[in-house]
């Protein structure tokens, strides 16, 4: 049974449509890669699966039981936080408040589920740090780490591999797919397509034409050849940093 | 050595030295707390600007002779607050140049206000006292003391009962968001907070001076620490240090007690830059 179906979605800005005719449905358990250009919509989408933003027309369904504060969120790195002085294990207790109601302090089971939480991300040793001193890859984990503490099913990652360096983005796509095979559903917006081919299990394009299949559709698919060979001739063919399987 | 330490005996056995210590101690805590979010999330100019305003409505509040300015003082900065605030968030307004002419046009108006209309023979002593503090720290009354104790337990258990929450706001509002977290409602929170520490600092060190109590702890403490909890309990205590310091100094030198505490907080950066920097070697 599907966790997320999207009918027929319309989403934008102020009243003027970015994309529209938006359907597909996500399964437990699956991979899904949300690709297309800059400014086509797929961050206006995040936000909407995330109930920040109600679509213009058309309907967000959790199904399947999912609560929406089951669902974990990578948000882009900002300004703010490059700088910020706060622990690690700061940071990832704070992924905890959600479950927390109107509690003031965090109670043992808080500080419990965070430690086992930096543990899955191999970060305990590093609790203590200050998040400002960490890696770029190291950094991306703590965020895991602290999606992990609220997601128990789905997690929505938004770029997380913007601005790393290929080792670090191999790294956390593995890491990704770890996640995935423990049963926790992934949604991703990413603009590494080669890396979306190899990982996803669904892809979808959102842009001139919407595109919704699987990962090997896509590749058969009109769009996803168009976009494909657009990439490679950018790139080349070592351009992608999530390319070694 | 025993000299000035009689001296400073005689001066606290009167009350308003005592009452001004008290006051600044627990304006130097609340600003230093609210202070570490304030410079984190980028906020510390609405603090300035907010100060400004609080010059305007001070002015105002002599002109209508009011006998306690802070009923007038008090909800005018806090509405300013929230509203620089939304704008500042709104991307068609710019926040910036927003937040700078409300500043600016409060420092005119007021100063127009009490020029023109003023019933008090030396007028520019009374808008220097409004915006540097000078002495008015001294003529505190019990009233004022009262009310500052009651303004600053508000805002400390305030912070306490939701520092968590100010902290994943301040850390990365685009996620606590999406957990369901109100940000809107906790800026809100931060913005009548900061109006409250504006309001109560201005009899301290004055209108213009009072977002250095803000940032300098604030600053002093990300040299020395990298936790948020860390950083936020060492700004506090540089800022109680730096008030507590700069008012006896004043007191002694009998220099203006504002612009003492702001050379004390400023010093003590300067001590916590080299201290920061030795360490990171």
């Amino acid at each position: 049974m599907a966790q997320i179906v999207c009918e027929d979605l319309v989403l934008g800005y102020e009243g003027r449509p970015v994309v529209s005719g938006l359907s597909f449905e996500v399964k437990a358990g699956d991979y899904l890669c949300i690709v297309g250009e800059n400014g086509s919509g797929k961050s206006t989408l995040i936000k909407a699966i995330l109930g920040l933003q109600p679509p213009m027309s058309g309907r967000i369904l959790l199904q399947d039981g999912l609560q929406p504060s089951e669902i974990g969120y990578l948000p882009q790195q900002t300004d703010i936080q490059r700088d910020f002085p706060a622990q690690v294990r700061e940071i990832v207790q704070s992924g905890c408040l959600a479950r927390m109601k109107h509690r003031v302090f965090f109670g043992r089971a808080e500080k419990k589920l965070a430690r086992d939480c930096m543990e899955r991300m191999g970060i305990l040793d590093m609790e203590k740090r200050c998040y400002r001193d960490l890696s770029g890859g190291q950094q991306q984990r703590v965020l895991l780490a602290r999606a992990l503490c609220s997601a128990q099913k789905v997690l929505l990652l938004d770029e997380p591999v913007s601005g790393l360096d290929p080792n670090a983005t191999l790294e956390l796509y593995q890491l990704i797919r770890k996640l995935n095979r423990e049963g926790i559903t992934i949604l991703m917006v990413t603009h590494d397509i080669m890396a979306a081919t190899v990982y996803a299990s669904h892809i979808l394009h959102i842009g001139d034409s919407v595109f919704f299949g699987t990962a090997e559709e896509y590749g058969r698919s009109r769009t996803g050849r168009g976009f494909l060979s657009a990439e490679e001739g950018i790139l080349g063919s070592g351009g992608s940093g999530g390319g070694g399987l | 050595m025993s000299g000035w330490l009689s001296r400073l005996a005689v001066y606290f056995s009167y009350p308003f030295v005592r009452y001004a210590l008290i006051v600044s101690v627990l304006v130097g805590l609340c600003a230093a707390l609210l202070g570490v979010t304030l410079v984190l999330k980028r906020f510390s100019y609405i603090g300035d600007g907010l100060s400004h305003v609080a010059f305007g409505a001070m002015a105002a509040a002599s002109l209508l002779h009011l006998a306690d300015a802070t009923v007038l003082i008090l909800p005018v900065t806090v509405l300013c607050a929230v509203l620089l605030l939304k704008t500042g968030q709104s991307a068609r307004v710019r926040g910036d140049a927003v937040i700078a002419m409300v500043s600016v046009g409060a420092l005119a108006l007021g100063y127009l206000l009490m020029n023109v209309f003023s019933v008090s023979s030396n007028v520019s002593g009374d808008v220097c006292s409004t915006l540097f503090g000078s002495a008015s720290i001294l003529t505190l009354t019990p009233r004022d003391v009262a009310v500052s104790v009651v303004l600053s337990a508000v805002v400390l258990a305030l912070f306490l009962l939701f520092y968590h929450r100010i902290f994943a706001v301040t850390f990365d509002e685009a996620y606590a968001r999406a957990t369901g977290l109100p940000a809107e409602r906790y800026h809100l929170l931060i913005a009548v907070i900061i109006a409250v520490i504006i309001v109560m600092g201005m009899q301290l060190v004055g209108s213009l001076l009072i977002s250095a109590l803000v940032i300098f702890p604030a600053i002093s403490a990300m040299r020395l620490f990298s936790g948020f909890r860390a950083v936020t309990v060492c700004s506090g205590v540089l800022s109680v240090i730096g008030s507590v310091t700069g008012l006896v100094l004043s007191v002694l030198a009998a220099t203006p007690i504002g612009a003492t505490i702001v050379a004390v907080d400023i010093l003590i950066l300067l001590i916590c830059s080299v201290i920061g920097a030795v360490r990171r070697r």
